[in-house]
Parts: structure tokens; C-alpha cells; sequence
């Protein structure tokens, strides 16, 4: 982080809704039960309504303003009782109707925040971020551009999104990676969106100044679209602050314009510049009626809100002990959450006893395989029984906690039942004190000039003994019953 | 000719009744004269269509005898569609050569429910370009001929179906109002047409101009005529938002309830008699409201007093809810595409090339549009406008609290010769100012034949109700068509 400059981040999330249907007409949302949308003929999803053909007219799906609505009353905003849709209207081929209903000056949420918990330099830091507002809109289709033409699929055309504005209130791109995944951990704990980040569905804008520092007026911004990467994010706005940085050092101006990712190059690069930007000309919407939430609709809906990851962190902590950190990454994804649910569960009397043990595998060994395949928790081969059967084997001293992420791993690549995986690996603890001894004997036999060292009172080499010794059992002594046994014999 | 013979539905379903007429035959008839005709009032014929629905009602009634009038209400009648209204596989025009290959996928509700009612679809008429305009000289088809009086134009923008009427192409027929579209060709060609409260039929299926301000409705001979369709295609859709959920009265029946002439209020506002209103408009309209003051009827000088800016505001809303509705039609899905697509420059060369198929008015009303909603300009026109409709609407609630009805006249004169406006787009838009209010307030009105001018051309008597009492309008002109007309 450069000292003499300060770095502003406002992000614009964009998420697609979990609704069965599309947000104006009866057209399903996406692909059927098991399906993926990229498995769906083209234009398989549609109708007169999202094809924009002329004299159809919209329907608003309620379904889509409660949605719009858990998040917002997730996200801690005020729910505009009347709010309204407009037209915003530009030209683009793959936009059916040549402008896309979405909410301008009347928007369903507004004023929320949201706290966000993260680590840099060593140090936990929290932070709250402005929500400005969140609105509802429809997504666009799809263009598909080969050599000599363009082809347009328009089963996205209409499903519902949610935009979240944020203040600009990131200082840096963790603080922007953080709110992104705090964000995304509770739109998706609440059930109002899949989150798919891979398939689109949870994507973000980010605009982003510099400004020398202690100043208040901010930077020209750029606006960087359509990044659905945590990492990607943080990326983005690290290259474009050295970009900014480094332009006006050398005596030139940041522009305002729109600027993509190129996650290949590891750069940003100009879109469009604000002379080529486009006048919206949005005005209220004719063919819907302002969206009435009145306090009967609303209670329901609040009624209806799920444990925030927030408050189960909090949960977390205090039924269980954990650290705040660890109780963040498990919250972090519900499916993580769920997971980590089952696996006390299967424990039944003992879970208490193993939670902890159950939360460091979890924010430990399996949060990084998560992150390094980059999948989703419910996409592994490993199950709760695996971990429950794990944690119980370690409790017992069966397994040492070495071992336990040696299985881990190992059903993580092929699956399979524990008990034979510690049988064929050998990776049982071996607590027979008798086989100890004998190794135990063996390290001391072996080492006469440390002996008599340590007898001296040089009590630091208790360690070096045990070492040895563990590896003279091929690292699966019962750590505690190996010291003890080390001890007994080099004090008689 | 048949068609000529049997002109109402009442009088063809009596006929039916005594089998001395027979829906085929009706049909067949009414399609020779709409070939025969001269006047370029149908843009398509639907003769495969029209006679296959014929048949099916030949059928109905050989199953029972007589006309099931409660089930289907508009059995074997032939009717005729505006362009602007969709049918399932029928090439949809709005008279532009930007659809003029358009064969939209589904059909509309309008339309649909007058077809489950056993009407039978003669053709799609002729009309101004997308609805903008009030002498159909703006269709890129050509112009529709005036049904009594060649050289003259029939008015607009619905000037096919009121032709097609008046000419006894057709029974009735379905026109849409924005601003005065169905109103004023229904006066200029002497037959009753009405535009129902915004919200009482649904939109869907009609390509919108002005999606607040448009509104599907009957042109018919008569105000029974006109009751009957209302009664068959109004009511909720649950595939308009903007269609009113209130029940449906049955306005036929409604009729035939005796209207009492001594508890009624007529309200008469001032600024519908001013200068620009044709001496011999005025005093025949006065003529019927002095009729309606021999019944018992109560006079009631009213005023609207923002009327003389119901024009501006109007050609403010309209044209900028049109500029977003039409941009749909760029080439990419909808419109003819250049026949060099593939080869022009870029995207800006290739919407050029496609929205120079949209003709004069409806490329200037496009560009005022888009102007009065783009940014830094859009406070000064389009939300002042929509603050002005607001007081436009005041005028009229306040208007109603001293009376029951609004009578006045339809347009500023009778139908003009062809050309003779054409050139000049402003006194085009000032002819509009007696019937944009109605749209502007979302209010139920309908022009009633109410005489004619030396030439023979005749003169439409406007009645306007509050919003969803449009059994009034209908009760009203009734009675004055039974007792004046």
C-alpha cells in the first residue's frame, strides 16, 4: 500500500435471484431440477414477455420483491414502502426490449450497511460499509459472437437481479474483498440466490480513485465491470491503483471511463470512455404500477428471515468457544455452515466436547482445499460422516492430528470409508506401550552422549528424545503417552 | 349484398334466430365488399380465417337453433382488427414498413376473448403509422379513403376501422386511442366509437405508442353495438398490470335500464366552444345539448381551465414514452433489416440503415421524445409535463363534483380534404386538443354521431364520464341515439 496516496472503492453488486420464474413473466428463471443453464437449448426459455415482442406487456413476480426485501432487511436497509420501476433505456443487441426495466430514483432498499471482519498485516480488522441502496431489475440475454456474425440467446432475458450499492467506503482491496464475501455469505445464507459466481450470478462493479492523502476531494474514478472472482476483485483494484497512481505521478489524468478484467493479463483495460457514455433517459415505467409494501407484507417477510451469518458467527462463539475468526470462515458460506452443523450433529452427546476440533478441520485443512480447487463445500467427496468419523478417532486417540488431515486429504481425492483408509495407510496411533518402550529404548540406546547430557539438567532435550522416537514409530506414536514413556525412561 | 342488409349485431342474430341469414353467408358477403372496396380501409384480409370462424358458428347454431347469445355474444359476427393489435401468426403492421413482415407469435387478450365470443375477423385494418396522426395519411400503405365523401380523409390515427364500419365492411371493429384516435375518425365518419377508461381493457397484445395514455375500443353502428364488444373484451387481465381489477358491468343490460333525464348533470365546459371550433361543429353539438336540456336534464356551466395546455402536455408524455416503446424495432429482432446487413460499416451505420424504415411523423415524434427525456432536459419537459397531467386531471375531479356527465364536441371541425393538413404537423396536433384530456385523465369517452354540415359531413357529439363509469357514457349516448339522432 502506497503512504502518500489513499485508495476509494464503492462496489455495485449485481445478484441473481433464486426465483422459479423469470421477474416479468412465467418463463422458468433457469435450468431445471439437476440441469445446468448451459445445458438449456438456446432461447429454450422464453416468450412473447422476454423476447420483447411488440404489445407484450411485463408482470412483476412477487416472489422477487420479497427477495429483493430479505436482502435489503439482511443488509440492514430501510424497505421503501412505495418504490417504482423504470425504463432505462440504451441500444445493444442483446437487451430485447432496447431498454431494461430497473428501479432509478424509487428503489425498493436504501441506507443499510454492513460489518465486515478481515485480516491484514498479521491483525484482524472490522469495519462497517454503507449500503446505499439496492434495487431490482432484469438481467439481459446473451450475445455469442462468431467470425462473421453475432447470435443472441435470450433465456437470461428477464431473470431477476438485485444491484447492491455500496458507499464508497473500501480503502483498500482487501477491505473490498472482504465486503464482497461478507456480502455474498449472507445473500446466500438468507436463500435468495445460489451465488454461483462462476455461472454469473454473483458479479461486481468497482469503481475506484486515489486521492494523495488527508484530502478529501476524491480521484476521478474508473469503473471496472463484471468481475465474479473474490480474488479477481482484489486483483483488479490492486493493478488499477498502481495504474492511477503511477499515471498521475508522471503528470497525466485519470479518466473517467469503464475499464474490464483481463484475468489472463492481470491488468485492467479501457471499455469505453465517458465521452462514449450513454444517456439513459429513464422515466417511470408505464406498464407497471408503483410495488405497495404495506406493514402486513412486510412482517411476513421478516417473519420468514433465516439465521444471518452474523448471528450464527455469534452463535458460534459463545455455544462453542471459537474463535471469531474461525467462526467467520465457517459462516462464511452457508453450505460451510451446514456442513459444519451436520458434522456435531452426527457427534450427537459429544458434539460439544469436538466442536472445536470439528471448526479447526474445517476453517483449517478443508476451507484451503476449498479455495484451491475453488469449488463449493457440497461439490467434495468429503462428507460430514467422514469428519465426524475423523474428529471421533482423533478424540479417542486413535489417529494423531497429523494423521487426521493425512485422511482428510485422502478422502477429499477419493473418498472412500476412514476406518479401512487409516488400516491401508497405516495411519493408526499406536498407544501400545510396549512397542513404545521398545522404540523408545532404541532412541536412548542410541544416543549416549545426549543422555548423559540431559541427565546433567539439560532439560531442553526432552524434545530431541521424543522426536526420534516418533520417528522411530513411523509417526504414529500417541504423542502424549510417547512423552511420558521418554520421561520415565531417561529418569530411570 | 348482405352486408348492407344486416348491419347490427342485434339485427343479425335475429336474422340468424329466423335462419334467414347464415354466419357463412354473412361472411362471405362482407369479404367481397372489403375486396370490392376502394378505400384501402384493410391492410390484410383474413379470408381463410374469417370463413373457417364462419363455419364453426354455422355449426354452433345448427347445434342450438338460436344464437346462445349468453355464451357466445358475438356468434358469426364479422369484425375487423386495427393493425396494431396482435393475432397469432397474422403479419402485425402498425401500417410501417419497419413490420411489415412482422408475424407476432401470440395474440392478445382483447382480441382473443372477441374470437372465444365467436366473432368472426373480416381483416386488419389501416391506420396511421404506429398510431401517430389523425388523418391516416401517415400510413406507409397509403392513406384510407373518407367511407361517404372521396377526397376527404376519415381521421386518425384509427381511420381504417372507422371506414371499414361506416362502409359496412364490417360490423364493428376494434381501433386503439392514445390521444382522440378512435374518437375523432368515429366523428369524421359518423359512426359511434368509444374509448373506454384507461385500464378497463387490456393492453396486451397491443403495440404500444403511449403505453399510459393507449386504450383498445369498439367502433361500432350503434351504442348497443358498442356496449356488447366492451362487454366481451373488457375486465381484468392478469397479464397487464395496468388493467383494473374492478368487476365488469354487463353493459348491455345497463342499457336497458330507463335513464332519468331529471337527476342527470351536464356539465358543459367552457373551453371546448372556443374560436378554433368550427361555427357549424358548435352549433350542432349545442343543438343535441338543448335536446338533452328538453329531457330534463340539468345544464351545468363548467370549467376546465388547463385545457389549452392539455396539447403540450400530451405531445410531451406521448412522444417520449414513444421513443422508449419504439426502440425495439432496430434491425436486431424486430424491423427489416438492410439487405447488406452483414457487410454495413458498424452498429451506428446499421441502425441508421434500419430506423429510415420508420416514416416522417414517427420519426419526428421519436426524436422530440428522446429529447425531452435525455438528460438536463428531462426536468423541463417530461416531469414538468407529468405535473401539468396531474392538474389536468384536477380540473376534471373537480369538474365531476358538479356534474354526472361532460358533453361537447369531438374535434375542432368535421374531416378535411386529404393534403390539406399534412404539411403542417402543429395545426395537425392542435385539431387533437378536444380529445387528448380524456386520455390525459384516464377518463371513459365516446363520440356520437349528432348530425351533419352542409357538405353532408357529419359531427360527433363527445360524452365523457369519471373514470369507470363508462355504463354511463354508454346509458347516456344511448339515449340521446334513441331520442335525437
Amino acid at each position: 500500500m502506497n503512504p502518500e496516496w489513499e485508495v476509494v472503492i464503492g462496489l455495485e453488486i449485481h445478484t441473481q435471484l433464486a426465483t422459479k420464474t423469470k421477474i416479468f413473466c412465467g418463463c422458468p428463471a433457469g435450468a431445471p431440477e439437476g440441469k445446468s443453464v448451459a445445458d438449456l437449448g438456446p432461447n429454450a426459455n422464453t416468450c412473447p414477455v422476454c423476447t420483447g415482442q411488440p404489445g407484450a406487456l411485463p408482470v412483476l413476480n412477487r416472489q422477487v420483491v420479497e427477495y429483493a426485501m430479505k436482502a435489503g432487511l439482511a443488509l440492514d436497509c430501510e424497505i421503501r414502502r412505495e418504490n417504482v420501476f423504470s425504463r432505462k433505456n440504451y441500444f445493444y443487441p442483446d437487451l430485447p426490449k432496447g431498454y431494461q426495466i430497473s428501479q432509478f430514483d424509487l428503489p425498493i432498499c436504501e441506507k443499510g450497511h454492513v460489518d465486515i471482519e478481515y485480516k491484514f498485516g498479521g491483525k484482524e480488522h472490522t469495519k462497517r460499509i454503507g449500503v446505499t441502496r439496492i434495487h431490482m431489475e432484469e438481467d439481459a440475454g446473451k450475445n455469442l459472437h462468431m467470425d462473421e456474425f453475432s447470435l443472441v440467446n435470450l433465456n437470461r432475458a428477464c431473470v431477476p437481479l438485485i444491484e447492491i450499492v455500496s458507499e464508497p467506503d473500501m480503502r483498500s482491496a482487501e477491505e473490498a474483498g472482504a465486503y464482497m464475501r461478507t456480502v455474498h455469505a449472507i445473500v446466500t445464507a438468507i436463500g435468495v440466490t445460489d451465488g454461483n459466481m462462476q455461472e454469473g450470478n454473483f458479479r461486481c462493479d468497482a469503481n475506484v480513485s486515489v486521492m494523495p492523502k488527508g484530502s478529501t476531494k476524491f480521484g476521478t474514478r474508473a469503473e471496472i465491470k463484471n468481475v465474479n472472482s473474490f480474488r479477481f476483485v482484489e486483483k483488479a483494484i490492486e493493478f488499477e491503483v498502481d495504474r492511477q497512481i503511477a499515471l498521475i505521478q508522471s503528470g497525466g489524468r485519470v479518466v473517467q471511463e469503464t475499464r474490464l478484467w483481463d484475468s489472463a493479463k492481470g491488468q485492467t483495460f479501457s471499455m469505453r470512455s465517458k465521452e462514449e457514455a450513454h444517456d439513459y433517459r429513464y422515466f417511470p415505467e408505464p406498464d407497471l404500477i408503483p410495488v405497495h409494501v404495506d406493514e402486513k407484507w412486510l412482517e411476513k417477510v421478516k417473519a420468514s428471515m433465516p439465521e444471518l451469518p452474523t448471528q450464527k458467527k455469534a452463535r458460534y462463539v459463545t455455544e462453542f468457544g471459537l474463535s471469531g475468526y474461525d467462526a467467520g470462515v465457517l459462516t462464511s458460506s452457508s453450505s460451510l455452515a451446514i456442513f459444519f452443523e451436520e458434522t456435531l450433529s452426527l457427534l450427537g452427546g459429544a458434539a460439544k466436547g469436538l466442536a472445536k476440533s470439528v471448526s479447526n478441520h474445517v476453517a483449517g485443512e478443508i476451507s484451503r482445499l476449498l479455495n484451491e480447487e475453488m469449488i463449493d463445500i457440497t461439490a467434495a467427496k468429503l462428507s460430514p460422516r467422514h469428519l465426524a468419523e475423523i474428529v471421533k478417532l482423533q478424540a479417542g486417540n486413535s489417529i494423531s492430528s497429523t494423521n487426521a488431515k493425512t485422511v482428510i486429504g485422502l478422502v477429499w481425492k477419493n473418498g472412500g470409508v476412514v476406518e479401512k483408509i487409516i488400516e491401508t495407510e497405516g495411519l493408526a496411533q499406536v498407544s501400545d506401550t510396549g512397542a513404545l518402550e521398545k522404540a523408545v529404548e532404541g532412541v536412548i540406546a542410541a544416543n549416549p552422549g545426549q543422555v548423559a547430557e540431559y541427565r546433567a539438567g539439560k532439560d531442553k532435550l526432552l524434545g530431541f528424545f521424543v522426536g526420534q522416537s516418533m520417528k522411530a514409530s513411523g509417526g504414529k506414536a500417541n504423542p502424549t503417552l510417547l512423552q511420558e514413556i521418554v520421561k520415565k525412561k531417561l529418569s530411570s | 349484398m348482405l352486408n348492407e342488409k344486416y348491419t347490427t349485431i342485434t339485427a343479425i342474430h335475429d336474422a340468424f334466430d329466423r335462419k334467414e341469414l347464415s354466419p357463412v353467408e354473412l361472411t362471405r358477403d362482407t369479404l367481397a365488399a372489403a375486396k370490392a372496396s376502394k378505400h384501402n380501409a384493410y391492410l390484410t384480409l383474413l379470408e381463410d380465417r374469417a370463413m373457417e370462424a364462419a363455419k364453426r358458428a354455422d355449426q354452433i347454431l345448427a347445434e342450438t337453433g338460436k344464437v346462445p347469445r349468453d355464451r357466445f355474444p358475438l356468434l358469426g359476427i364479422p369484425l375487423a382488427i386495427k393493425d396494431n393489435l396482435v393475432i397469432d401468426g397474422v403479419r402485425t403492421t402498425c401500417a410501417s414498413k419497419m413490420l411489415e413482415n412482422y408475424i407476432p407469435p401470440y395474440t392478445g387478450t382483447a382480441v382473443d376473448r372477441l374470437e372465444k365470443a365467436g366473432a368472426v375477423f373480416i381483416g386488419k385494418t389501416n391506420m396511421d403509422e404506429f398510431a401517430m396522426g389523425g388523418s391516416n395519411e401517415n400510413s406507409a400503405f397509403g392513406p384510407v379513403e373518407h367511407p361517404t365523401h372521396p377526397g376527404y380523409v376519415p381521421g386518425g390515427s384509427s381511420g381504417g376501422s372507422a371506414t371499414a364500419v361506416r362502409a359496412n365492411l364490417c360490423v364493428a371493429a376494434l381501433g386503439s386511442d392514445t390521444g382522440g384516435s378512435i374518437r375523432q375518425p368515429a366523428s369524421y365518419c359518423g359512426v359511434v366509437g368509444l374509448k373506454p377508461t384507461y385500464g378497463r381493457v387490456s393492453r396486451y397484445g397491443l403495440v404500444a405508442f403511449a403505453s399510459s395514455l393507449d386504450q383498445i375500443g369498439p367502433f361500432a353502428k350503434n351504442v348497443e353495438d358498442a356496449a356488447t364488444v366492451l362487454s366481451v373484451m373488457g375486465g381484468h387481465d392478469p397479464l397487464d398490470s395496468t388493467s383494473s381489477s374492478r368487476p365488469l358491468e354487463n353493459f348491455v343490460a345497463e342499457l336497458k335500464k330507463p335513464l332519468d333525464w331529471k337527476g342527470l348533470r351536464v356539465g358543459i365546459p367552457k373551453e371546448y366552444f372556443i374560436d378554433g371550433v368550427d361555427a357549424t361543429v358548435a352549433k350542432t353539438v349545442r343543438a343535441a345539448i338543448a335536446w338533452v336540456e328538453k329531457q330534463g336534464a340539468k345544464l351545468v356551466d363548467i370549467s376546465l381551465p388547463n385545457t389549452p395546455y392539455a396539447v403540450s402536455v400530451y405531445y410531451i408524455v406521448a412522444v417520449s414514452e414513444a421513443s422508449s416503446n419504439l426502440a425495439r424495432f432496430d434491425g436486431v429482432r424486430f424491423g427489416v433489416r438492410p439487405p447488406d446487413a452483414m457487410k454495413v460499416g458498424d452498429i451506428a451505420d446499421f441502425y441508421k440503415k434500419v430506423r429510415a424504415n420508420f416514416g416522417p411523423e414517427v420519426k419526428r415524434r421519436i426524436i422530440l421524445g428522446t429529447f425531452a427525456l435525455s438528460s438536463g432536459y428531462y426536468d423541463a419537459y417530461f416531469r414538468k409535463a407529468c405535473q401539468v397531467r396531474r392538474l389536468l386531471k384536477n380540473d376534471f375531479d373537480r369538474a365531476f363534483k358538479d356534474c354526472d356527465v361532460i358533453l361537447g364536441p369531438i374535434a375542432p371541425s368535421t374531416a378535411f380534404k386529404h393534403g390539406e393538413k399534412a404539411a403542417d404537423p402543429l395545426k395537425m396536433y392542435l385539431n387533437d386538443i378536444l380529445t387528448i384530456p380524456c386520455n390525459l385523465a384516464g377518463l371513459p369517452g365516446m363520440s356520437l354521431p349528432c348530425g351533419k354540415n352542409e357538405q353532408g359531413l357529419p359531427i360527433g357529439l363527445q360524452v365523457i364520464a369519471p373514470q369507470f363509469r363508462d355504463d354511463l357514457v354508454l346509458r347516456v349516448g344511448h339515449a340521446i341515439e334513441k331520442g335525437y339522432v
